[in-house]
């Protein structure tokens, strides 16, 4: 539908019964299609670089000294525009549970243990390539009032803005081989299974870290204009306007 | 034109507020050249209750409409004390704020310009993918000949225009989200 990227097989529809809080927010309207223009292939991902290099490590980054109790692991990829040229020096925001499945957040009433040494938050930039990279601990499945026996898998929240507008993304990350993926409504929400299965990191070998820590490999592709739409643009920028 | 595989949305959920730093939602400093505004409103859902766990943000031009990005070469001034994103959390009763600066209009085409407006992206629990909207300023002239509100059916353009609070001391403008229903606010397919 959307020249520019916004595939019904490969996001979700707005309305997903199966995930009930979509019912009563969804848009009843269909989105209105527009032209992108300057507004929204600029963005403020090129402007958003204030993080430090602890901000990477969520098994030390609480603070307080201590180490995050969990499965340690390495969480790595590339971010990669639309037509697959990596995306540097972007900004990518994680958060997740801890190891016991709870977050450290005042409305999450899970009946599991706070870690004093985890707040599950994180942040880096991408390097020259592309590339991120967190430490962190598995996070745990947890239940959630959707249905009976509702459990979401184990997932890492993703959010990140990329060169444009346009390419903001906020999604969350699975692990290869877990049983509750099947069940979840959230994941199952993707329409294509081969995009679907684009939420899974891999496990990566070359990642593991011997005696350290377990490596899971996760590249993310953001949405962006189809064409070359600066043409217009660089008009005005020659009209002075 | 080799298939491109992106990487698809799922939902913020509702425990993403750590990931905000400090007073994100307020983007100007002393120094901010322009018009201080204030924008604010609430968010609700198709039963109009109030959603209190969703994400507002915004992304807008200086105040001589200028984007702070690579892309926009115009030989306009950058204002080194303002950046033009801001993202805010809505409280329990949905309301979110943000203390910012009236835009300068920026270009459509070469030969024609978009009124002042902040681009802007809403994330929540139960939306599996941001919804991207527009705030227009009530009175501006330039609405009228805006190319984006006139691709909006005219009975839906006041979705996208905020409403100047009376007697404020200040600029106050109020901009409800209605994510479905009566006057369910117009979002837009980038
Ligand atoms: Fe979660």
């Amino acid at each position: 539908m959307s020249p520019v990227g916004r595939d019904p097989e490969v996001f979700p529809p707005y309305l997903y019964d199966a995930y009930r809080a979509t019912i009563r927010r969804s848009p009843a309207q269909p989105p209105l299609e527009i032209t992108p223009t300057l507004s929204e292939l600029t963005g403020p991902g090129p402007a958003l670089s204030a993080v430090i290099p602890e901000d990477a490590d969520l098994t030390r980054n609480a603070g307080t000294g201590g180490e995050a109790i969990g499965e340690r692991i390495i969480v790595t990829g590339r971010v990669l525009a639309a037509g697959g040229v990596p995306v540097p020096r972007t900004l990518v925001e994680i958060w997740q549970c801890n190891a016991a499945g709870r977050y450290r957040h005042r409305v999450d009433q899970h009946h599991a243990p706070l870690d004093p040494n985890f707040i599950g938050i994180g942040r880096c930039l991408t390097d020259a390539d592309g590339v991120y990279r967190f430490t962190t601990i598995k996070p745990g499945a947890y239940p959630w009032q959707n249905h009976e026996n509702a459990w979401r898998p184990a997932h890492i929240h993703f959010s990140l803005f990329g060169p444009s507008w346009i390419a903001r993304l906020i999604t969350q990350m699975y692990f290869p081989g877990d049983p509750l993926q099947a069940l979840d409504p959230i994941f199952n929400s993707v329409p294509n299974p081969n995009a679907r299965a684009r939420l899974v990191a891999a496990y990566a070998h070359d990642v593991t870290q011997a005696g350290w820590a377990l490596g899971y490999r996760f590249d993310i592709v953001l949405r962006g204009p189809a064409a070359t739409p600066f043409e217009p643009f660089e008009r005005a920028a020659r009209a002075g306007r | 034109m080799t298939p491109r595989r992106l990487t698809p949305s799922q939902t913020i959920g509702p425990f993403f507020h750590g990931m905000i730093a400090g007073a994100a939602n307020v983007l100007v400093a002393e120094a901010t050249e322009g018009e201080r505004i204030r924008i604010e409103g609430r968010v609700y859902d198709g039963d109009h209750a109030p959603v209190p766990d969703a994400l507002v943000e915004i992304w807008q031009a200086n105040a001589r409409g200028r984007y702070r990005h690579p892309v926009d070469r115009r030989p306009i001034p950058l204002d080194p004390a303002f950046v033009g994103f801001g993202r805010a959390a809505t409280d329990e009763t949905g309301l979110y704020w943000f203390e910012t600066i009236k835009p300068g209009p920026v270009p459509f085409t070469a030969e024609r310009r978009q009124a002042p407006h902040l681009n802007v992206a809403v994330s929540a629990r139960g939306l599996l993918d941001h919804l991207f909207t527009r705030i227009y300023l009530e009175s501006e002239p330039a609405n009228a000949e805006d190319p984006v509100l006139q691709r909006v059916p005219a009975p839906r353009r006041d979705t996208l225009i905020a409403r100047r609070a009376a007697g404020a001391g200040r600029a106050v403008y109020r901009f409800d989200i209605v994510l479905q229903g009566e006057q369910e606010t117009v979002f837009f397919d980038l």
